[in-house]
């Protein structure tokens, strides 16, 4: 075929270009989806409890991805630096994922747990209180800004349309405790969202103000789960390498 | 393209004239946006550049914080610049090229608010909180449906064209806006499935998550980069290089094979931005082999148009839009070049997470993207209203002014970005770290000074075209009213 019959024929350059431009996104992103080596066998990874969902809601409204990443390759420096390196299956439940493509500010992906709820607090508001060289934004409207949690039942609905293993009726709760626990999966059941979601804040009183839930509560109990739920000492070193 | 075509505006009103015989309507609409929304973007991002360098001017105010901002800049240069002169530009030249009237003025004008709107909207409701967080697909799910169909009625005014055309052959510059439109139209639907929260709710999920949603992200990722932003300008160069040069194309073969190569191998290369991260190796180990291969036709499409000027290289002293276009295709050759040495997984390692993306993607968006964008508007905006351009040395000073700010900008990231990466693995005589993340944060001040300085260059150069294509429109409009009226009868009369 002379590449003449392709500069007169608009229908055949069409589908001659739609078949060229396919080719690598098929053999690169669907197979992601059937190798099961792709994402880690590991334990403790679980979907997000209500008020923590909300804290990561609240991390992708201010765009906290466009200076920090969460994602720690497994570099000799980046392990000392932030921990163990990010598996796949740590961001199983994230839709979107959140790994960041810029470093301005250190990587969040272990955070959890690293620093007290009242430091978190406290650098949210004013960063430079705490760390007088940093360039971050202080955010602290957070504090004072009531939560939103009237749609959290159609959030986790919507969630557990796109597979998060949110629990709607009694079956996929049993299933969930089966797989996660009972106590986790009282978090994950859908139809006591709001009754958890209350709960963990007035108990875990992130933010140190019992009088109000605010989005403060849930974005300290979101960056406080980072990176916490796989133990890493039940694992041999060289486990994980096995599925890269 | 044809001699009668471009002189047909000195014949008399009652024969054809280019408002008749072609839409300019609609490319004047898109190419007053371009320039619009060419400020706006880039003040948005000499502030974020600001921000960076003096943090105070975030002051508290949620809307204007970085995180919320840097979507509004990304958004406003690649869609609302970017965009607009690529509608402006491919309406443009699949008329010119097929010497035939754009499909339908309604369906054209339709893409025009279409787009522009969601523009509105994005910056509205980025500001608000309202995002995907997915970089440069941010757009919540209500304005991407907007935008889909907004794309469709593109394609299918830009195929409606095609089809009326005068001539046997698809000019090549229309093969690029083609690859372009269905690339783009891909990559968009595929990259924005989500499941809202209520029909009512702005807010929504993605339907992968983690690793696969990763790769998806930036195959868009990268080829938003590969067709939005070059596979289009290429189709915008191979137009106005000739044109502008009065010389034919420097080698038929060479556009045949660069064409082909290039959009079947950017498909391959997104995942160079997830080197050693969750995702599985072999999809990373391919998009680094891809990328280096990616070199070749992006040398092919930089050699043919650099070329198209052999024989007339004095032009380069004379005429300040070719120096633009060239200067133009240099940056592409450099960027095209520094790309596939990032995606090596040993440089990558250093410059992932650092400024030194951030210099390269900017010595493609300002020194190729903007520049070639700049040197097709000098040439078009003239003939579309039928004048001269209001002050040649004009668009002289703005091509120094870009010049200066690009050297400023991408000199200052490599120092930054190659600067923290060293800091970053460095280790002292026992092992240990050998700075602590913020020392590398307090080291980067004085290049994001002389990057917001490099940017305020590049926006004063945009001030000054905006104000050159403001008088030459004006100027225009003054000195032909009578003309402007016959056209009217006569149009009126068709």
């Amino acid at each position: 075929m002379k590449h003449e019959s392709v500069e007169t024929n608009a229908g055949l350059l069409i589908i001659l270009t739609l078949a060229v431009i396919s080719v690598g996104g098929l053999v690169e992103i669907v197979p992601l989806f059937y190798i099961n080596d792709t994402i880690e066998e590991v334990e403790g990874v679980r979907p997000y409890t209500p008020l923590e969902q909300r804290g990561r809601d609240l991390y992708v409204r201010e765009g906290c991805y466009t200076c920090h990443s969460q994602m720690v390759r497994p570099f000799r420096d980046e392990m000392l630096r932030y921990g163990h390196y990010s598996l796949a299956a740590e961001s199983q439940f994230d839709h979107p994922f959140q790994w960041g493509s810029k470093r301005t500010g250190p990587d969040l992906a272990r955070v959890g747990g690293k620093y007290s709820n009242e430091w978190q607090v406290q650098h949210l508001i004013n960063p430079k209180s705490l760390v007088p060289e940093s360039i971050m934004p202080g955010y602290p409207w957070l504090a004072t800004t009531p939560l939103d949690y009237d749609d959290i039942e159609q959030r986790m609905i919507a969630l557990r349309r796109v597979g998060v293993p949110y629990s709607i009726n009694q079956e996929e709760f049993d299933a969930n405790v089966e797989r996660f626990g009972e106590e986790t999966a009282v978090m994950l059941d859908i139809n006591r969202a709001e009754a958890n979601l209350i709960a963990q804040a007035q108990e875990g009183n992130f933010d140190g103000d019992r009088s109000f839930i605010s989005e403060m509560d849930a974005m300290v109990a979101y960056l406080q789960v980072l990176g916490t739920m796989v133990d890493f000492n039940q694992y041999s070193e060289g486990y994980f390498a096995e599925f890269r | 393209m044809s001699e009668k075509a471009a002189t047909a505006g000195s014949v008399p009103a009652s024969t054809a004239v280019p408002s008749e015989q072609y839409n300019y309507e609609i490319v004047k609409k898109f190419s007053i946006a371009a320039v619009i929304w060419g400020v706006l973007g880039m003040a948005a991002g000499v502030w974020i550049a600001s921000q960076l360098a003096w943090p105070f001017l975030n002051f508290d105010i949620a809307q204007i914080t970085f995180g919320r901002f840097r979507p509004v800049h990304t958004t406003l240069v690649i869609f609302g610049f970017g965009g607009n002169a690529l509608f402006a530009t491919s309406y443009y030249i699949i008329q010119r090229t097929c010497q035939t009237r754009l499909y339908s003025d309604r369906l054209s004008l339709f893409t025009f608010y279409g787009w522009n709107l969601a523009l509105i909207l994005g910056v509205i409701t980025y500001m608000a909180g309202i995002t995907q967080g997915r970089e440069y697909a941010e757009f919540n799910w209500q304005i991407d449906i907007l935008i889909a169909v907004t794309w469709v009625v593109y394609f299918w005014v830009f195929l409606m064209t095609l089809l009326r055309r005068n001539q046997p052959h698809i000019y090549v510059a229309n093969w690029f806006f083609m690859a372009f439109i269905l690339a783009t139209a891909l990559l968009h639907i595929f990259n924005n499935i989500q499941v809202p929260v209520s029909l009512t709710s702005p807010h929504s999920y993605s339907l992968f998550s983690g690793v696969q949603d990763a790769m998806t992200q930036w195959w868009y990722g990268h080829n938003a980069v590969g067709f939005f932003l070059t596979a289009a300008f290429l189709g915008m160069m191979y137009y106005f290089v000739p044109k502008q040069a009065g010389r034919p194309i420097y080698s038929y073969k060479l556009s045949i094979i660069h064409f082909w190569a290039i959009i079947f191998l950017y498909m391959w290369v997104g995942a160079h931005h997830l080197h050693w991260t969750a995702l599985p190796d072999w999809v990373s180990t391919l998009a680094a082999t891809f990328s280096i291969l990616l070199l070749l036709p992006s040398w092919g499409g930089m050699i043919n148009g650099i070329m198209t000027l052999s024989g007339a290289w004095d032009k380069l002293r004379t005429d300040p839009i070719m120096l633009f276009l060239i200067t133009a295709l240099s940056f592409y050759g450099m960027a095209t070049f520094e790309g596939p040495m990032m995606s090596l997984k040993s440089v990558n390692a250093l410059s992932h997470y650092t400024d030194w993306t951030v210099g390269h993607v900017h010595s493609g968006a300002l020194g190729w993207v903007a520049m070639i964008t700049f040197g097709s508007l000098y040439h078009l905006i003239p003939r579309l209203w039928n004048t001269k351009i209001y002050s040649l040395r004009l668009i002289y000073i703005h091509f120094f002014l870009a010049t200066i700010g690009i050297v400023l900008y991408i000199v200052s990231m490599w120092v930054a970005g190659i600067g923290q990466g060293l800091m970053l693995r460095a280790f002292d005589e026992y092992g240990n770290l050998a700075y602590t993340f913020t020392e590398s944060v307090v080291f980067l001040h004085k290049p994001y000074v002389v990057r917001a300085i490099g940017g305020g260059f590049f926006l004063l150069g945009m001030l000054i075209m905006a104000f050159n294509v403001a008088m030459t429109i004006l100027t225009a409009k003054r000195a032909v009213p009578a003309t402007d009226a016959s056209r009217a009868t006569a149009a009126t009369a068709s």
